[in-house]
């Protein structure tokens, strides 16, 4: 029996516009982080469901043209940085993993606390997107 | 008399997760069981908002959204699985 083709135009359609609102509301999460429920972890699994998303609703060639990153790369890249904001102010004679933090009157935003935590929480965030894609497109990619 | 309300909410919704999981576990084909669980899954979000109500916190707000990305995807992965028998494909064939 022959199989039908199909046309998911519906699928494809409201990909387009939910990744978008599912990318935003990942870095909404990543950011509240601080003060608020979210950071790394969640906001990097949310990141990953929106590639996600996209990998069910296109094909896998497509994909790796518009997204050319190896995402185990990904996870070696955060690790780096979660390592290097513990050594870079071992550099400076602290402690191990010592952190910082300092107002500034940044233009748009007003008065902002910025902290060395930001690029810690940046390398997790790397990390968790990486290995849940990683782990999701190995599954997918072997035969069967 | 608020707090009667939402309680009286919760109970139903709970008979409503009830009934779904009946569907599900009788469900003659395969399509029955997806649907009932992604009713489920929006059952759910409206207790959680219910609870965020009773406990009197907005912590919870993200979990909404979070549960209806997770159901949307999942139902969606689901119906692939079901429709083609692979979940990602290599290559489009169209």
């Amino acid at each position: 029996m022959k199989q039908i083709k199909s046309n998911d135009v519906m699928l494809r359609t409201v990909t387009r516009v939910v990744t978008f609102i599912i990318l935003s509301f990942s870095l909404y999460l990543f950011f509240a982080g601080h003060n608020a429920p979210g950071g790394g972890f969640i906001g990097g699994l949310m990141t990953a469901s929106a590639l996600l998303l996209m990998y069910l609703a296109f094909d896998m060639k497509t994909l790796r043209k518009a997204l050319p990153f190896d995402f185990t790369a990904l996870i070696s890249i955060g690790l780096l940085l979660a390592i290097g904001t513990g050594v870079t102010t071992m550099l400076l004679g602290y402690p191990f993993l010592t952190q910082f933090f300092a107002y500034f009157q940044l233009p748009i935003i007003g008065e902002t606390e910025l902290t060395t935590a930001l690029p810690f929480d940046l390398g997790i965030f790397l990390v968790v997107v990486g290995i849940a894609l990683t782990i999701t497109l190995t599954i997918a990619e072997d035969d069967k | 008399m608020i707090e009667l309300m939402l309680v009286t909410s919760l109970v139903l919704f709970g008979l409503t997760i009830a009934i779904t999981l009946i569907r599900i576990i009788l469900g003659p084909s395969l399509a029955d069981r997806i649907f009932g669980l992604d009713m489920i899954g929006i059952t759910l979000i409206s207790v959680i908002a219910i609870v965020s109500i009773l406990l009197n916190t907005n912590v919870f707000l993200d979990v909404i959204l979070i549960f209806g990305i997770l159901a949307f995807i999942s139902t969606i992965a689901f119906g692939k699985y079901m429709e083609r028998g692979v979940i990602i494909e290599r290559k489009r064939d169209s």
